[in-house]
Parts: structure tokens; C-alpha cells; sequence
């Protein structure tokens, strides 16, 4: 999987795991039920709009809160090919990467993507592009043994 | 270079003599933390990479809080997958009902951690036990299950942020106060990705329950973990108790540091975090009149019995007021005799309030104290995004056991130097 392309679903700083996924409905590890209610407390149409390979553009300190996996196993489960934000909260971070999920860290793209923009990333070369607007944004590529573990679809695939 | 001292422990179990902010390691770990909800995906991930033994089944702790005593029939499948698992694998450190508390409280306090630990759990709030120099940090359930195979982890070394305490609290100033204080002023990113160090010759009048609730909420103001220097109070506490070898580990005198902040905890007061973000603090003389409906005492931040103490203190010989629910979840089954022993729970109970089992319950909208629309609750747990104690339109006021028991009394968020 080298790029992604899709229309953005766009939200603010500090997007926390209980609004990615509530812990209501942290009583099942199944990804498709997980999916079902993705974003549920924060964008409750999220679920009946989200498209497959759809890309999720938010601000700082994405993922802040839990430590749940499921968070970033909702996000991916409902189509979601990648996200992308100023910053990341560290155990999302790396709870993305260790089940699969394609991040980028890019502060401007971040600001400047609109709700709804089509956006294309490279994860090889890191860079964004906003095919709505036409303009592009760099951010740093994960180094090849990063990018493989996501692209296995994670680490324990990777390990294996 | 000199090191700070969380960079010692990683150093010392990486092997190495020396570690740099931003280097890569890997690790050898003393144990590794999961409970009901995140240890269930970690046992998927674990088989399905078709292992078949766990490193160590004495370093392996799984504790059954966030959804028991069952709430659903959901829940009481994934704790049958774990006890399932648990018994297979021969983990020594299971707990389920009638031997469980909150994981955070429970770890501590059987002496499964210590001065110098090395500890990962799948639990945001891991970084709990940097309260007894220990380095420990909250990750998701691959890591778990990896940490579970091999005994190991890797790490990205931290930088780190110091915070120098200094002076005593005033008289109804708590740990609680004091992190809620400094996540005010750093924010709710204001350490990510770091540690944050703790020193200053205010450590000393800081209790360990003080100290477990700062560094608890270390997470909060998006560290990887937050530590404290190892003390007389420290060595009272874990003597006899841990079940380790404890390795006291101080920061180099040149070790750097990203940011300084200097804290006068005199100058602290009993302390708010209003929806929907633990920064949003203000002073109780700021708080303005805010009406409540329910209290909750308890969780991983301030379930211990020196916080039940203290709500019994204020609560003593008073009444709820009408319409507000208190709810007191004691941390764990031996806090909760001592608490009954003490007669704590005969203050709560005639004041109006109810005493729950351990459990982590209400803190992230699990049971036990669900809000419905447009309900406001006062607690003592450590987060108030949006829609976490129950409905999304419902909102919590994160406080310390003292200002939740005041609060309680008069239905309004109250400073408990005034019922």
C-alpha cells in the first residue's frame, strides 16, 4: 500500500478515545461492532457517512485518553484508510501503528484541510495532497520497517 | 551527559549503561498489566500469532475491574476469556471478584510494583506506579500480548519535564489539587510524548496516596509516564510489602531537562477541572454556583483509604442533600475492610451516600452511576471528556475526595473549608 486517496472527515484538538469509541461499548472486541459506533459521541453521523477509504483529518493530541486499542481498530474497521493530525497522543500512536491503522504527523495540513476536501497521501515520499484545493503538504515518511508493519496490517502480522 | 531518572531504569533494563532522549530500546520487563476490556484483545492477538506460553507467569497481572461484578452478559464473556486464559497459562496475578480492586490500586498494594520497576500495562493510567519510582506506562493490547510473549518492549527513550515542588499544602490540598493545578497550567498535551519528573523538598508532605494520584494523572497532561524520587515514605510503604528487589534510582545531577516549572504547593488551592477537558481548571474561590446531581468518591486516582478518610471527615454527622446521589467506590477489597473496620462506611451510609464494590465503574461510563442528559456529577476520577460518565450531553467536574464530599453536602460544588 503505498497511497491512499479520499474525502476528509475533519475534526478539532484533542479528539479523545471515548469519543472515538465509547467505553459502552467496550464490552466486545469485535471489530465490526466496534465500527458501528466510531466517532458515535462526537459525530454521530460519522458511521452512515464514512466511505470506504475515506481519510480522517483532526488538530492536536489526536487520540488523547485510553489506552483501548479499539479505538484505532474502530477507526479502521469503518473504512478509514488513514489519519492524519498535528499531533498525536502517544499511546494511540503507537496502538495505530501496532494494529495497522496509516497515520501522519503534519500540523499543516492538519489546519489547513476542510471538512469534506479529497485528499491524497504517499506514504512513501510523506507527501499530502489536497485535490480539492490543489495544494500539497509535506510530512516525515515513517522509515520502511514502520511502513511495513502497517502495510501487514500490523505488528503481529509483521512479527509472524 | 547525566540521565533523569526515568532514563536510568530504562537504561539499566535495556542493558545499556547510558540512554538519550529519542534513541530506540528494548527493554526487559517486570510486569506486564491487563484487565477485562483490553486484556481480552491482547489474548486474541496472542493466540492469533499461535503462541503458546507466556515469558513469565509470575510477571503477568491481569485484574478483572473496569465492568465487574458482570454488568452484561458481553462483559462476563470477555472475563470468562481471560479467567479461561489466566488459568491455562497458570498467571499467578489474576484477580478476579472477591480478590480484585482497581487495577492501580491493587498492583500497589500487593506489591507487585516497586522502586525500580519496569512495568507496562493496557491501561492508560500504568504510569500510576511512578509514585514508588518505578517506571511504568499505559499501552494498547498488541503491546501487551508482545510484552506477554517475550518479556520484552520497546521503548523510544523520553525527554522529560521537571516540576520542582516546594512548601506544604495547605489543609484541604491534596495530590489531587496538585496535578489538577499543574495540568492546568502545562495543558492536556503539555508533557506528550515525555516524562514528567517530580522533586523538591515538597515531595516530603506529599503521602504516598498523594503521590499515586499525581502521577496517575500523568497521562492526562499526555506524558508517557510521571515519577517520583524513592524516600523514607516510599521505603515505609513498599518494605515488606514488595515483592521485588527494590533499586532506588535518582536523577543526575546534570541530567536535562526541556522545561523547569517550580511549584509553591503552599500557594495551592482545592482545585476544579470543568468539562470537557482535565485543563479546564479553577481555583474552588472560582467555581461560581454550580449545581449537581451525583458524586462519585473513588477510582484509580482516589479510591485509597486516606481519600475515603478524608470524605468521611467532611461527611461526618451531615446529610446529602436531597435529589444529589454519592456514590463511594473503595479502591480495593483490603481498603474496603479498613475502611468498614474504621467505621467509615457508618458516616457514609447515615450521611446518605452508598458504598459500591471495587470497581472501575462509573469513571468511564461503565455501571454503577450512569448520568443522564443534562446531568452535572462531581468526581474524583480523572477524566470529563464528553460523554464519558454516561450520556453525551451530561457533564463531570473532576475534583479532590474533599471537595466531592462538600459538594455532596450541599448539592453545589463547594469548598469544604465552608460546610
Amino acid at each position: 500500500m503505498d497511497s491512499v486517496k479520499g474525502r476528509v472527515h475533519k475534526y478539532g484538538d484533542n479528539v479523545d478515545t471515548d469519543v472515538i469509541i465509547p467505553a459502552r461499548y467496550l464490552n466486545t472486541a469485535s471489530h465490526k461492532e466496534l465500527a458501528a459506533h466510531c466517532m458515535e459521541d462526537i459525530d454521530k453521523d460519522f458511521v452512515n457517512n464514512v466511505k470506504e477509504g475515506d481519510i480522517m483529518v483532526a488538530e492536536k493530541n489526536f487520540g488523547c485518553g485510553s489506552s483501548r486499542e479499539h479505538a484505532p481498530i474502530a477507526i479502521k474497521a469503518s473504512g478509514i484508510s488513514c489519519v492524519i493530525a498535528s499531533t498525536f497522543a502517544r499511546i494511540f500512536y503507537r496502538n495505530a501503528i501496532n494494529i495497522g491503522l496509516p497515520i501522519m504527523e503534519c500540523d499543516e495540513a492538519a489546519h489547513d484541510i476542510k471538512d469534506g476536501d479529497e485528499v491524497s497521501v504517499d506514504f512513501n515520499t510523506g507527501i499530502i495532497t489536497n485535490e480539492t484545493t490543489g495544494k500539497t503538504y509535506k510530512a516525515e515518511p515513517f522509515p520502511e520497517f514502520i511502513q511495513n508493519i502497517i502495510a501487514k496490517g500490523g505488528l503481529i502480522n509483521y512479527i509472524k | 551527559m547525566g540521565m533523569t531518572m526515568s532514563q536510568k531504569i530504562l537504561a539499566a533494563h535495556a542493558g545499556l549503561d547510558e540512554v538519550k532522549a529519542g534513541q530506540l530500546i528494548e527493554a526487559k520487563l517486570d510486569m506486564v498489566l491487563g484487565n477485562d476490556v483490553t486484556s481480552p484483545v491482547a489474548i486474541n492477538v496472542f493466540e492469533g500469532c499461535n503462541a503458546d506460553s507466556v515469558f513469565d507467569k509470575t510477571k503477568i497481572a491481569m485484574v478483572m475491574d473496569h465492568f465487574t461484578p458482570n454488568k452484561d452478559i458481553k462483559s462476563a464473556q470477555h472475563c470468562l476469556q481471560v479467567r479461561s486464559f489466566a488459568d491455562k497459562y497458570e498467571i499467578k496475578n489474576y484477580f478476579d471478584v472477591g480478590e480484585m480492586g482497581i487495577e492501580h490500586a491493587l498492583l500497589p498494594e500487593k506489591g507487585l510494583v516497586g522502586p525500580g520497576s519496569l512495568v507496562i500495562g493496557a491501561d492508560s493510567h500504568t504510569c500510576t506506579y511512578g509514585a514508588l519510582g518505578a517506571f511504568s506506562t499505559g499501552v494498547g493490547s498488541t503491546d501487551m500480548a508482545a510484552g506477554m510473549i517475550s518479556g520484552k518492549a520497546w521503548f523510544k527513550v523520553p525527554s522529560a519535564i521537571k516540576f520542582v515542588l516546594t512548601g506544604k499544602p495547605a489543609h484541604w490540598v491534596s495530590g489531587k489539587d496538585i496535578i489538577l493545578h499543574i495540568i492546568g497550567e502545562i495543558g492536556v498535551d503539555g508533557a506528550l510524548y515525555k516524562s514528567m519528573e517530580f522533586t523538591g523538598d515538597g515531595i516530603e508532605y506529599l503521602s504516598i496516596d498523594d503521590r499515586l494520584c499525581i502521577a496517575n494523572m500523568a497521562i492526562e497532561a499526555g506524558a508517557k509516564n510521571g515519577i517520583f524520587p524513592v524516600d523514607d515514605v516510599t521505603r515505609e510503604y513498599c518494605n515488606g510489602r514488595f515483592q521485588g528487589t527494590p533499586v532506588e534510582y535518582t536523577a543526575d545531577e546534570d541530567a536535562v531537562y526541556d522545561e523547569t516549572y517550580t511549584i509553591d504547593l503552599s500557594q495551592l488551592r482545592p482545585t476544579v477541572a470543568f468539562p470537557h477537558l482535565p485543563e479546564n481548571t479553577k481555583t474552588i474561590d472560582n467555581v461560581g454556583e454550580i449545581k449537581i446531581d451525583q458524586v462519585v468518591i473513588g477510582s484509580c486516582t482516589n479510591g485509597r483509604l486516606s481519600d475515603l478518610r478524608i470524605a468521611a471527615s467532611v461527611l461526618k454527622g451531615k446529610k446529602i442533600a436531597k435529589n444529589v446521589r454519592c456514590i463511594i467506590l473503595p479502591g480495593t477489597q483490603q481498603i474496603w475492610l479498613d475502611a468498614m473496620h474504621e467505621g467509615l462506611f457508618d458516616i457514609f451510609v447515615n450521611a446518605g451516600a452508598v458504598v459500591s464494590t471495587p470497581t472501575c465503574g462509573p469513571c468511564l461510563g461503565g455501571h454503577m452511576g450512569i448520568l443522564a442528559q443534562g446531568e452535572r456529577a462531581v468526581s474524583t476520577t480523572n477524566r470529563n471528556f464528553v460523554g464519558r460518565m454516561g450520556h453525551v450531553d451530561s457533564e463531570i467536574y473532576l475534583a479532590s475526595p474533599a471537595v466531592a464530599a462538600a459538594s455532596a453536602i450541599t448539592g453545589y460544588i463547594t469548598d469544604p473549608a465552608k460546610v
